[in-house]
């Protein structure tokens, strides 16, 4: 009787400000819009006859052969990630996802974002090692053939950059794309075997509290991660969605450690090596660490708190006309799992709560949507999400008041800090533009 | 009890939900010695443990500096292509250049970095002599040792860098 009643409802009114719909209307076949049908807003149902169908060329011949490895459609040769190292110069490379032209919740392997601060290793897998050494009873050498042959589990997991979103610590809002802004964030079904299965073989000293994880790149790039993140939800990786692991993301195989920063789930994983104290390396006493407003520093921050993003509509794109748009984004937490997302029209004045695509997953991407009716007039569009351990994204006053803001305008592909987490402000202007603001 | 039937759905769901507490481990997992590990096991901690023998200087380290480390990182290390090693500019935003003199918190990270990194294009060719001697120039050229001091596995973890005390672990509980 339910389903009958939302099929059957009468036409929606906003439930909030500048034409936020219920979201129960995505439950039902179709919108029909308060005042829509009788002002003519939003529909060009006039006759589109003056051009009549007929066969194209491609419909007319046989097609291509079917190759042995798919790539998509040429027409789709702008879905690229942006490159901040394209030459490959004696610095970290940086390849951001996206967002705006993908929906859905997983990141294509292809497009998952990738950081590489000296390369991309080509490692032969046959030759590849995985040794756990230091403070256990038996240290063990791993094989990626060995590895093959374990219990495996598969999990959804979002990983991010901790400078992901550090453009938004500019004083004035960049004028750049949710992929220039929110890229170095991507999600992706991992399986490999759990680290815990790997440690109850060698055992551990009780006295150990740390791991030093170590990659096969030529930076041997290291970080430390405590043994409790380790048999808690750690995993050695060997398939990314589906197949082996791509060799920017750390093949043959890395460290997962869902939610917490991408530099810690260590690529091209070769060593861990279990100690009673932190190694206090290069990534996480300098690059990792944060500075605040005091002149003081965060050491050690390891989780990519709550966030949420619109990626639709967003910078770069433009909206045609006025009429129904569906609002939609990403929200995600390395607490748990989105409780609950709020999607503003009107620069967060008033709210509306977004559907949330099931299912929702811990410490993955949740895909928010919220029916939209634009009526022509400016709009700003935020986002704002809840996780179920009951954290919420903090507002952009509150942010900046406890992580300041930089005092340079930085490049949109630059790090003047980094664990940014606050929320993203899309202005449409009346001719259907959109701007980054802060709002 | 023999009259219950195991339940095949339900078996399949324990061993799923708990890979880590198989009754017995597939014990692939191949014993290797800690001296067979000696090539890869390079890392420093900050108490020392790990440091290798051997010692520089930094009269040693400035000329090994002019020949693998200058072209990326600048005359004096004031900066290259790459980041600079000398200076301490104050920190007064949230954006501050971070350096060895204003920013690290350990002297055992510039050994542990220089010794695994670098050179860049030929990372893991420096003698351990080598190293200890780069670390004793760069320390030297921030003014945070002597231009005579001798580095070594013991005087290098008592090097106190000027700003160790300004971290504040953000999430302790997790460690």
């Amino acid at each position: 009787m339910t389903i009958r009643k939302r099929r059957y409802a009468a036409p929606l009114e906003p439930v909030a400000g500048n034409g936020l719909l219920d979201r129960r209307a995505l439950l039902g076949r179709g919108i029909m819009f308060a005042g829509a049908v009788s002002t003519g807003v939003g529909s060009s149902r006039t006759t589109a006859a003056a051009d009549p169908l007929r066969d194209d060329p491609w419909s007319l011949e046989t097609g291509a052969i079917t190759p042995a490895l798919q790539t998509p459609s040429r027409f789709e040769k702008d879905v690229v990630r942006i490159l901040s190292n394209p030459n490959g110069e004696p610095r970290t490379s940086h390849a951001r996802t996206p967002h705006h032209l993908l929906n859905g919740t997983i990141t294509p392997n292809s497009l998952h974002f990738s950081i590489n601060h000296s390369g991309i290793p080509d490692i032969d897998p046959d030759k590849h090692r995985l040794v756990i050494h230091g403070m256990v009873k038996q240290p063990l050498v791993f094989t990626v053939d060995s590895l093959a042959r374990y219990p495996m589990v598969s999990r959804m997991a979002f990983v991010e950059c901790a400078g992901n979103s550090a453009g938004m610590f500019s004083p004035q809002p960049l004028q750049a794309s949710v992929q220039a802004l929110h890229g170095l964030v991507s999600n992706a079904e991992w399986t490999g075997v759990p680290l815990s299965t790997l440690l109850e073989e060698t055992g551990i000293d009780p006295k150990a509290i740390w791991m030093i994880a170590e990659g096969a790149d030529s930076l041997a790039l290291s970080r430390s991660l405590p043994v409790k993140k380790a048999l808690d939800d750690a995993m050695v990786a060997l398939y990314q969605n589906g197949e082996r692991i791509m060799p920017g993301n750390g093949y043959p195989m890395r460290l997962v450690l869902p939610g917490w920063e991408g530099n810690m789930q260590v690529k091209f994983l070769r060593r861990l090596k279990l100690t009673d104290q932190p190694g206090m390396t290069y990534f996480e006493t300098r690059t990792y660490s944060q500075i605040l407003p005091n002149g003081k520093a965060y050491r050690f921050y390891f989780v990519n708190e709550v966030k949420s993003f619109i990626t639709h509509p967003s910078f770069g794109q433009a909206l045609k006309e006025p009429g129904y748009y569906e609002i939609s984004g990403i929200a995600y937490s390395g607490s748990g799992r989105i409780a609950k997302v709020m999607v503003s029209a009107d620069g967060g004045k008033s709210w509306a709560q977004a559907a949330l695509q099931e299912p929702v997953q811990s410490k993955a991407f949740t895909r928010f949507r919220v029916p939209w009716r634009w009526d022509g007039q400016p709009a700003i569009l935020q986002s704002r999400a809840w996780d179920e351990a009951g954290n919420v994204q903090p507002l952009r006053a509150q942010f900046v008041a406890e992580r300041g803001e930089a005092a340079k305008v930085p490049s949109p592909l630059g790090f003047a800090n980094q664990h940014y987490n606050s929320l993203t402000s899309w202005a449409i202007d009346s001719k259907g533009e959109i701007k980054h603001v802060y709002a | 009890m023999s009259m219950l039937k195991p339940i095949p759905s339900l078996l399949l769901a324990l061993a799923f939900a708990a890979p880590a507490a198989l009754a017995e481990p597939p014990g692939l997992g191949k014993p290797i010695a800690e001296t067979e590990i000696k090539a890869w096991d390079i890392g420093i901690l900050p108490d020392g443990t790990g440091l290798p023998a051997g010692s520089g200087t930094a009269e040693q380290g400035a000329k090994i500096y002019a020949e693998k480390c200058v072209a990326c990182h600048g005359e004096g290390g004031k900066g290259g292509i790459s980041a600079a090693l000398v200076g301490a500019p104050p920190i007064k935003s949230i954006d501050a250049t971070k350096t060895v003199a204003n920013f690290w918190g350990y002297s055992t990270t510039v050994f542990d970095y220089v010794r695994r990194a670098m050179p860049w294009m030929s990372p893991r060719t420096l003698t351990d002599d080598e190293v200890y001697a780069l670390t004793a120039f760069i320390l030297a050229q921030n003014k945070i040792i002597g231009d005579n001091d001798v580095m070594n596995a013991q005087t290098l973890p008592k090097v106190k860098m000027p700003n160790a005390d300004n971290f504040i672990i953000k999430f302790p509980d997790k460690i």
